[in-house]
């Protein structure tokens, strides 16, 4: 296993913690009833409080099109885009993906592995943004405390593009 | 005078003058300006639209093509592009460009044109041209010989992916606008900071004027003075997202030519996002 810093640092603010640390995040995909439906993009990162980007959890994009003609629109998620999206080179492993149908998803990530791995200890909001080709574009933020010391649900909802939001993080 | 009858007037004015001289047209209040069809792009090899016009109000072709005689593009790696499917109509030109490097690039129309008034047997002469046409049309010892040298820059900025500075360098020539803040990372609620310089030194106490587009459908202009400062830094904090046109300019008497006062100007398209 590879050498993490930001463990050695969760395990010195959590002796007591005995598994990794995870977050839990529900992001709800409104079904719309419009003449022509696209599946939004969606992306989902870890935000500090400045506004900067600390970590990309998820990118959801049409990852299937010829000649990568799915990233031209990359940009419409344009809080996403300016914060981090255009600094970096698609695909990236284990966070990009293609876009997902209306419905509920849960992810998961722990302190073990993925992008929280090396996220240092702090207060952040986990940010998620969607865009929707003919449609609109909507963001939502909750805050977060990584690594969590105790059990802690945020939530926030929707009303466009995107249904209920919520983290549950577990020390 | 009415307002239609007004309107006719320049109207003939402007389409009687050479059309180099059309970008000098400050002096009828219309409004230089090129309008890229987006500035921040994604994707592998993205393609930008441009539209080029002078006209009263922002941004809608409805009065004269912008010639783009003078125009560069330079590449994120200081490289110049070749405008591709040119095209002059009615009330605009076209061209296009693909973003093949990431990074930002620069489309600038640069030129210069000396204008001349005088009097001759009584009746006040008007002479636009260039520098060559001078000696040779305008007689040097006229009466009221009133001569200027109008050098101009109008440009705008598109970003695929990351923004860089390499294409921002200025020339060192006449005005120009060197940005503190990238001209493509504008958003509504964040003021932005530039710099004007002239000859590559900071112009300061110049009037800059930043007037939103999209003036067809309000009642106001909305338009806004600031100053630069010793410096030449100037911030403008916007009234919100949208393309905005932004211009200043510089009289002195540094033509470089005996008797020629020089009119710098300058005019950029900047895209704020919300």
């Amino acid at each position: 296993m590879r050498f993490l810093p930001s463990l050695a640092i969760g395990a010195a603010v959590l002796p007591a913690a005995a598994g990794a640390a995870e977050l839990n995040v529900t992001i709800e995909i409104p079904t719309l009833t419009v003449a022509e439906y696209h599946r939004p993009y969606v992306a989902l990162w870890v935000e500090r409080a400045d506004q900067s980007a600390a970590a990309n959890l998820a990118v959801w994009y049409a990852t299937r099109l010829r000649d990568n003609e799915g990233e031209k629109w990359l940009k419409d998620m344009r809080q996403w885009w300016r914060r981090t999206g255009r600094e970096l080179r698609m695909p990236i492993d284990g966070v990009t993906g293609p876009t997902r149908a209306p419905g509920r998803h849960v992810l998961r990530f722990d302190a073990n592995s993925g992008p929280l791995a090396n996220l240092p200890a702090g207060q952040y909001n986990l940010v998620v943004e969607a865009a929707r080709e003919v449609g609109g574009r909507e963001l939502l933020r909750v805050p977060f405390q990584w690594p969590p010391t105790a059990p802690h649900t945020a939530a926030a909802q929707g009303s466009t593009e995107l249904g209920a939001f919520s983290v549950s993080a577990q020390p | 005078m009415t307002r239609l009858a007004l309107r006719r007037l320049l109207l003939a004015t402007a389409l009687a003058l050479p059309l180099g001289s059309a970008l000098t047209g400050q002096a009828l209040a219309h409004r230089t300006w090129m309008l890229p069809s987006a500035t921040v792009l994604s994707g592998e090899d993205p393609w930008v639209t441009v539209d080029a016009a002078i006209s009263n109000d922002l941004f809608y072709f409805e009065f004269f093509p912008m010639p783009l005689d003078g125009l560069t593009i330079t590449a994120p790696d200081g490289s110049q592009v070749a405008a591709q499917n040119q095209s002059r109509s009615r009330f605009r030109s076209s061209f296009d460009f693909q973003l093949t490097q990431p990074g930002t690039y620069r489309a600038a129309v640069t030129g210069d044109g000396l204008s001349a008034n005088w009097r001759e047997g009584g009746q006040p002469r008007r002479w636009r041209g260039t520098r060559e046409a001078f000696a040779r049309e305008v007689p040097q010892n006229a009466e009221n010989l009133r001569v200027t040298l109008g050098v101009r820059r109008v440009e705008f900025f598109v970003t695929r992916g990351a923004p860089n500075d390499r294409a921002l360098q200025p020339s060192n020539e006449g005005l120009e606008m060197v940005p503190v803040t990238h001209p493509n990372d504008l958003v509504a609620g964040e003021p932005a900071r530039f710099r004007l310089l002239l000859d590559g030194r900071p112009a300061s106490n110049v009037t800059v004027e930043i007037v939103p587009g999209g003036n067809r459908y309000r009642d106001a202009v909305n338009d806004q003075k600031v100053t630069t400062g010793a410096d030449g830094l100037f911030e403008v904090r916007w009234g919100g997202p949208g393309m905005h046109w932004i211009g200043a300019s510089v009289r002195d008497d540094r033509s470089g030519i005996q008797g020629v006062q020089r009119n710098a100007s300058y005019v950029a398209t900047l895209e704020v996002l919300p």
